[in-house]
């Protein structure tokens, strides 16, 4: 009755059977024999001796015998490629066939027969087809385009098979459209650098307008494709959006997650004050609920991208809390994943149905899942601190269960809950001290022991305790060992009357009895502290303890910017970012979300390839003005040979604007005199802003730094456009101009030297007085050639900070004197401080937290930064590029706070924090320092790199 | 794309294969056996497993994993929404998607996994195009093929592959035309002890049977959409028409098809058609234990509950139970140590209790766990919601067709804990 008639015949002579049936007169007879040589090869008996002899059934005007003998060949081909030829001319007869469902099979087949002898005859059906006049053939060959690739890629290249797959993009027809690009961007993959898929508003118009009506795999390609695009202004990334909303409605889980993608990425640019923004917020979480009713498998998927998409924008779910509740017949990987969303959804508003919750999970079946429900509960307890009591009596209400490893579980959570608070819940140690014996794993041993450490005066048995700890020192974990010698010595410095015995104890069987280096070297320092000076151990040993973070999860902001954009792949399943996936040479593009409306754009530019060092310069150079000063540039600074090659046609740019009309602006006013730049109320760096041409020239810096960006600076410091420091007229007909910038940790004074007088001037040179951070050049100034009348010429000056100091008035005063064949001139300018910010100025938390409160508070100082509208994400990158680093960030009813520190190069640290409120254009900055004169100049510095 | 496929039954026999590309070694299931292997039960298995060279993406299915292998970076969402579909598609040609069935048909269902993919890509995936491609085996089909020696492959190519809308077959003729409509609404609802509902929602679908001749243009509208505010739609409906109008306007695919399904979670319209008191403890001494169940109807909206079934998932140490039930059966497996009891209509007059003792292994201790009760449930002629269909239209044809709605409310994952 089924198919298991075409296995009956197992006799010997089968293989001669088959073949005097294939050679049959009859075609139904011919037709039978086939089948039943299909039958056989699927389940894998070899009947490849028959090749030339089902090749030979292959000219048939019979549709089905034909499909047959086409899978027959698919199979063998690879084995039998000199039979394989014979097949040829029947295929490149059948890619004429009037019937273009004909000629689709052919060429589809063809491509799947993997000899690169037949490749070679399928590039000129193969083009045909890619411009036949059916759609279904044109689809059909867009795919093949990508199997040939996939064979021979040069071939490809060499045909123009690429292009002529761009141009069907611009397709008719919706479905031809989705292949091609379906096609590309498996292509793409393995052409990291190609621009495949380059795309343009009239492309995107083109893939929208397909999107409708294509199937639903198709959507998927095409939304997938979209997501790459980076719309010009938020006007195109909304009606984007609106066209891609609708997808959100489709049946297919994974067009849904395609289209949640598109929008998250977009969304990114729309100002969050518009209505539409927010109608979109409220679309986007009902398809994310659907997306939970799914199959288990489709869930675990969906789950682990709405773990992103909580972290990003927590609004989208806040209400939701309860679709993430766990049934006990959910499989354990969708279990696990869902708890993890429930603690990122907690709040102040839901904790209470979430912690029932939670501790109706602590009496589950699965070990893992209980442990994680217990966890968990710390967790809110950490995070929403209005339910830190409910969440520690829930503890205590497990403890009581008795159930080992959930005490052990609660007993680890419940040392954290006790950093985070501290006293306020030792109320409980009691109960704690209770199950110390049914302890066995190393963590919650550990975390007990610290408890009794840290709170050893308040347990009368403390010394008991710990001893009953120590008889089996050696057994112990390493974790626990180390948290046991620490805990004695805390008691020891608490009670050292009663347990001087306990102290010398556990010192010798850390240093005498150990080989754990460690253990040792942790047991030496103690000993020696405590022996030399007690009170010093004790400052350090009982110091206070820096808090701990609410969420020590989350995934980091660039990274998480990263995955956004990868929603619904793998990398959003691993949260790792593509680049730990992609195998061997193939390249990956960092892909950023793009930067809202209305910031600005230098620093933020999105999609810049990083693949490689090399690529960014040779387009580069090209647009230069000034061959010249290129060149002294890269005389001047062969470190960073990159670096400079870009930065002269920037100066151009901003001498284009800035150069012609600053004197006619500010007249002789400016005065020569070293009070320039305080006549002038600001920094010099300040002037573009105050000129109002800011867009312009922001414009034009972005782009070149986009450039930069490639080139390892992943995000650029900001560098003013150049001001004049002395007119013509104060110097005898020389001009001078400049700025300065800091890149790749050098320092650098950018001049533009402008001969305005009638003779060549020669013999230049410059030096500067002493000044606050003892800058002084690296070197000579480097004019090689004589500077003839009307000719300017770019410098770039290196400068070093080991000059002499004086401090100056202000701080960031610099006097200069340049010389040359006519006279010395004499002019004072001022450099924004982000100058002296160095590389390694991030500083460890911890280091933070304490520097931060051992600076007194006298030293603070606030400040106001007005109009920036950036979200505080954009704003630590930005910040970041002129090496002002995030520690952290907190987040506080709609306030996020960023801890940052700035390392100058004198070793001054400088603290800050800044408080930046959702709506609010208005920073307030906080900054904290030894040496509180600085901290105008640093706020002068976020100004101008925020602002720019 | 997808690069191969493999099935693998519940005893890890690997019983078909299929590469679409160059052709990967079957040892990269290995790593899957592994996992297989941690995971204990099969229901636990990842969904995507990482190898050195690969990602497995597998789905389990009717006792079958669909394991696929890609190579590069590729939705997983697409591969698992591709496999499901695969799985489907076989359910839909032999009636039931198991090994037995697919090895009997292994000729078709060679030549369906190739029309299905191409290259990795997805080609012809909606059944109508499939089963013009390649016919589905008929009892009757099979018999005449025996006889006259003919097959199952179309001769014809599917002129819906040319179409604007791929999901209907041109030139399709029926003598009675007819349209069916199933409204099934499916209750996910989590109670509490207290028979508090923590949570609870609707999950519904439109599953529609549409015998009509030629290119019927459908529109089909509700009482009150407002209901709706999440829905999912098959690619046939027409978006436009539902965000400006409220009414689903589609050219139907031919046969049966899922038109929509959607979503309703807001709590104040999700009713619980029953109620539950359970008792169920054990005692610390005695290895015994007791159980107490009562059924009862809350929101019922004056239908009657059919179809009610129980099962309670007991701890491991219980090994049996001694029962005493006023209404229907009851069957306690001792392996999987589940407690089904099957009441069947509920009574409001009378309601059913079940109620005795739990012998539990000796010597263990109490458990710690709570067994949860799963409940089981069907309500004929009623869409919980109250979800209603106001009219069917029809243009484009000339015929009168006939026209049906149907409505059944069933218990999805409904679950009380103890």
């Amino acid at each position: 009755m089924t198919d298991s008639k075409y296995f009956t015949t197992t006799k010997k002579g089968e293989i001669f059977e088959l073949k005097a049936e294939l050679n049959s007169d009859k075609k139904e007879k011919k037709k039978e024999a086939v089948k039943k040589v299909i039958a056989s090869m699927t389940v894998g008996k070899d009947v490849s001796a028959l090749f030339p002899d089902v090749v030979n059934c292959m000219q048939t005007d019979n549709l089905e015998l034909k499909k047959l003998v086409y899978l027959y060949l698919m199979n063998y081909a690879k084995s039998q490629p000199d039979m394989a030829i014979m097949a040829v001319n029947t295929f490149v007869k059948d890619c004429e066939d009037p019937n273009p469902l004909i000629r689709a099979l052919a060429v589809r087949t063809m491509g799947c027969i993997r000899v690169d002898k037949i490749t070679e005859y399928l590039c000129e059906p193969l083009r045909k087809c890619l411009k036949d006049e059916d759609p279904y053939v044109r689809k059909t060959a867009a795919v093949c385009v990508a199997k040939l690739h996939d064979i021979n890629a040069q071939l490809v290249e060499d045909q123009g098979f690429l292009d002529t797959l761009k141009d069907l993009i611009s397709d008719s027809n919706p479905m031809v459209v989705a292949n091609a690009v379906a096609a590309l961007s498996e292509i793409a993959e393995s052409h990291p650098n190609s621009n495949l898929l380059d795309l343009n508003p009239q492309t995107i118009n083109k893939l929208l307008t397909a999107l409708n009506e294509c199937t639903e795999w198709g959507q998927i390609f095409i939304l997938d494709c979209l997501a790459n695009y980076t719309p010009r202004d938020d006007r195109e990334s909304q009606s984007i959006c609106e066209r891609v909303t609708p997808r959100l409605s489709h049946a297919n889980s994974a067009v849904v997650l395609s289209a949640v993608k598109v929008l998250m990425k977009f969304m990114e640019m729309l100002p969050k004050d518009l209505d539409y923004y927010g109608t979109l917020l409220k679309k986007l979480a009902p398809p994310l609920v659907t997306l939970l009713s799914a199959e288990p498998e489709l869930q675990y998927v969906a789950l682990r991208n709405i773990n992103l998409i909580v972290q990003k924008r927590p609004e989208i779910l806040k209400h939701e809390m309860k679709v993430f509740f766990v049934k006990y017949n959910d499989p354990i990987y969708v279990k696990l994943e869902k708890l993890d969303i429930m603690i990122r959804l907690a709040s102040q508003a839901n904790i209470a149905q979430v912690l029932a919750e939670l501790k109706e999970y602590a009496t589950e079946v699965d070990v893992d899942f209980v442990r994680k429900a217990v966890r968990a509960i710390g967790r809110c307890a950490i995070k929403v601190e209005q339910s830190a009591e409910r969440c520690v009596s829930t503890l205590l209400d497990l403890i009581q269960t008795k159930v080992n490893y959930v005490v052990q579980e609660a007993i680890v959570v419940i040392k954290d809950i006790f950093r985070k608070y501290p006293n306020k819940y030792e109320s409980v140690i009691a109960t704690l001290c209770e199950n110390l014996d049914s302890l066995d794993e190393p963590e919650a041993r550990a975390a007990m022991i610290w408890i009794v450490g840290e709170y050893a005066e308040r347990i009368d048995n403390a010394d008991e305790l710990l001893e009953s700890f120590l008889e089996g020192f050696h057994d112990e974990s390493t974790q626990v060992q180390l948290q046991l010698l620490t805990a004695i010595v805390k008691l020891f410095l608490k009670k050292p009357t009663e347990t001087q015995e306990l102290v010398q104890q556990v010192l010798s069987l850390a240093t005498q009895d150990s080989d754990n280096p460690d253990l040792r070297d942790r047991g030496y320092i103690y000993w020696r502290l405590l022996s030399t000076d007690p009170v010093a151990a004790k400052e350090v040993v009982l110091a206070e303890k820096p808090l701990i973070s609410e969420e020590t999860d989350l995934i980091e902001p660039t990274l998480l910017e990263e995955l956004i954009c990868h929603i619904g792949t793998l990398a959003s399943v691993y949260h790792k970012p593509p680049s730990a996936f992609v195998e061997g040479s193939r390249g990956v593009q960092h892909k950023r979300l793009p930067a809202r409306a209305g910031s600005g754009e230098s620093a933020e530019s999105p999609d810049v390839g990083q693949s490689g060092p090399t690529e960014a310069p040779p387009a580069v150079i090209p647009s230069q003005g000034d061959l010249l000063g290129d060149l002294l540039n890269l005389d001047l600074a062969p470190p960073t040979a990159t670096v400079p090659s870009v930065q002269p046609s920037m100066q151009m740019g901003a001498m284009d604007l800035l150069g012609g009309g600053l004197d006619s602006l500010l007249g002789g006013d400016i005065g020569g005199s070293p009070s320039m730049g305080a006549g002038l109320g600001a920094a010099p760096a300040a002037m573009p802003a105050a000129l109002g041409s800011a867009p312009a020239v922001g414009g034009g810096l972005g782009d070149l730094f986009d450039l930069g960006g490639g080139v390892g600076m992943p995000t650029g410091a900001y560098v003013a456009p150049k001001t004049v420091w002395i007119p013509a007229m104060k110097a005898k007909g020389l001009e001078i101009s400049g700025t300065f910038a800091r890149r790749g940790g050098i320092i650098q004074m950018d001049l533009s030297l402008t001969n305005k007088a009638m003779s060549v001037m020669t013999d230049f040179a410059i030096q500067f007085n002493r000044n606050s951070f003892g800058l002084s050049p690296a070197g000579p100034l480097q004019v090689l050639t004589p500077l003839s009348p009307n000719q300017t010429i770019d410098v770039s000056l290196p400068l070093s900070t080991s000059g002499p100091v004086m401090k100056m008035e202000p701080l960031n005063n610099l006097q200069v004197a340049v010389k040359n064949n006519i006279d010395v001139f004499y002019f004072s300018c001022q450099y924004p401080l982000s100058l002296l910010f160095v590389e390694d100025g991030k500083m460890e938390r911890q280091v933070f937290l304490a520097t931060w409160k051992d600076i007194p508070n006298d030293n603070e100082a606030q400040f106001q930064i007005k109009d920036i509208h950036l979200n505080s994400d954009a704003a630590s990158n930005k910040l970041q590029g002129s090496n002002i680093f995030t520690i952290a960030k907190r987040t506080v009813e709609g306030q996020d706070m960023l801890y940052q520190s700035v390392k100058l190069t004198n070793g001054i640290w400088v603290l800050a924090e800044m408080r930046i409120q959702t709506g609010n254009p208005n920073y307030t900055l906080s900054i904290k320092c030894r040496a509180p004169e600085v901290s105008q100049f640093v706020f002068q510095c976020y100004e101008l790199v925020l602002k720019n | 794309m997808i690069h191969s496929l493999f099935l693998i039954n519940n005893a890890g026999d690997l019983f078909l294969e299929k590469h679409w590309k160059s052709v990967i070694s079957r040892s990269v299931c290995d790593y899957f056996f592994e996992a297989r292997e941690k995971a204990v039960e099969p229901d636990n298995v990842p969904p995507v497993i990482r190898t050195p060279h690969h990602y497995l993406i597998n789905i389990y299915r009717e006792k079958i994993f669909f394991v696929s292998v890609i190579q590069t970076e590729v939705p997983p969402l697409f591969v698992i929404e591709f496999l499901h579909r695969v799985a489907e598609t076989f359910q839909d040609y032999f009636g039931e998607c198991s090994e037995t069935t697919i090895k009997d048909n292994m000729v078709i269902v060679y030549e369906l996994l190739e029309e299905m993919l191409d290259n990795g890509f997805p080609l012809a995936t909606e059944s109508n195009i499939l089963k013009e491609l390649i016919r589905p085996p008929t009892i009757l089909r099979t018999m005449v093929n025996t006889i006259t020696g003919s097959s199952n492959v179309g001769e014809t190519l599917p002129t819906g592959q040319l179409s604007t809308i791929p999901w209907r077959r041109a030139g399709v003729k029926y003598t009675n035309n007819e349209a069916y409509f199933d409204v099934v609404e499916e209750i996910d609802a989590i109670l509490d002890k207290s028979g508090t509902t923590v949570f609870a929602e609707i999950q519904g679908v439109i599953d529609a049977c549409v015998k009509l001749s030629g290119m019927p243009d459908l529109t089909l509208s509700f009482m009150n959409p407002r209901l709706l505010d999440d829905v999912s739609f098959h690619p046939c409906v027409r978006y436009k028409r539902w965000e400006s109008e409220r009414v689903i306007s589609f050219i139907p695919p031919d046969g049966n098809f899922q038109l929509m399904s959607y979503h309703i979670s807001a709590q104040n319209l999700v009713a619980i058609p029953v109620y539950v008191k359970q008792n169920i403890n054990f005692f610390e001494t005695g290895s015994s234990g007791r159980l107490d169940i009562t059924v009862g109807p809350k929101q019922t909206m004056g239908k009657t509950v059919e179809c009610l079934v129980v099962t309670v998932h007991m701890p491991k140490v219980v090994l049996s139970a001694n029962l005493n039930a006023t209404q229907g059966t009851y069957n306690y497996d001792p392996v999987t140590k589940i407690l089904v009891w099957d009441i069947g209509k509920l009574n409001p007059q009378k309601l059913p209790n079940l109620k005795g003792s739990l012998s539990l292994q000796s010597g263990a201790p109490k458990p710690e766990e709570n067994p949860s009760l799963n409940i089981d449930l069907k309500i004929q002629q009623l869409a919980i919601s109250g979800l209603k269909v106001n009219r069917l239209d029809m243009y484009g044809e000339k015929y009168k067709p006939f026209k049906g709605v149907k409505y059944v409310t069933k218990a999805g994952k409904f679950q009380v804990r103890t």
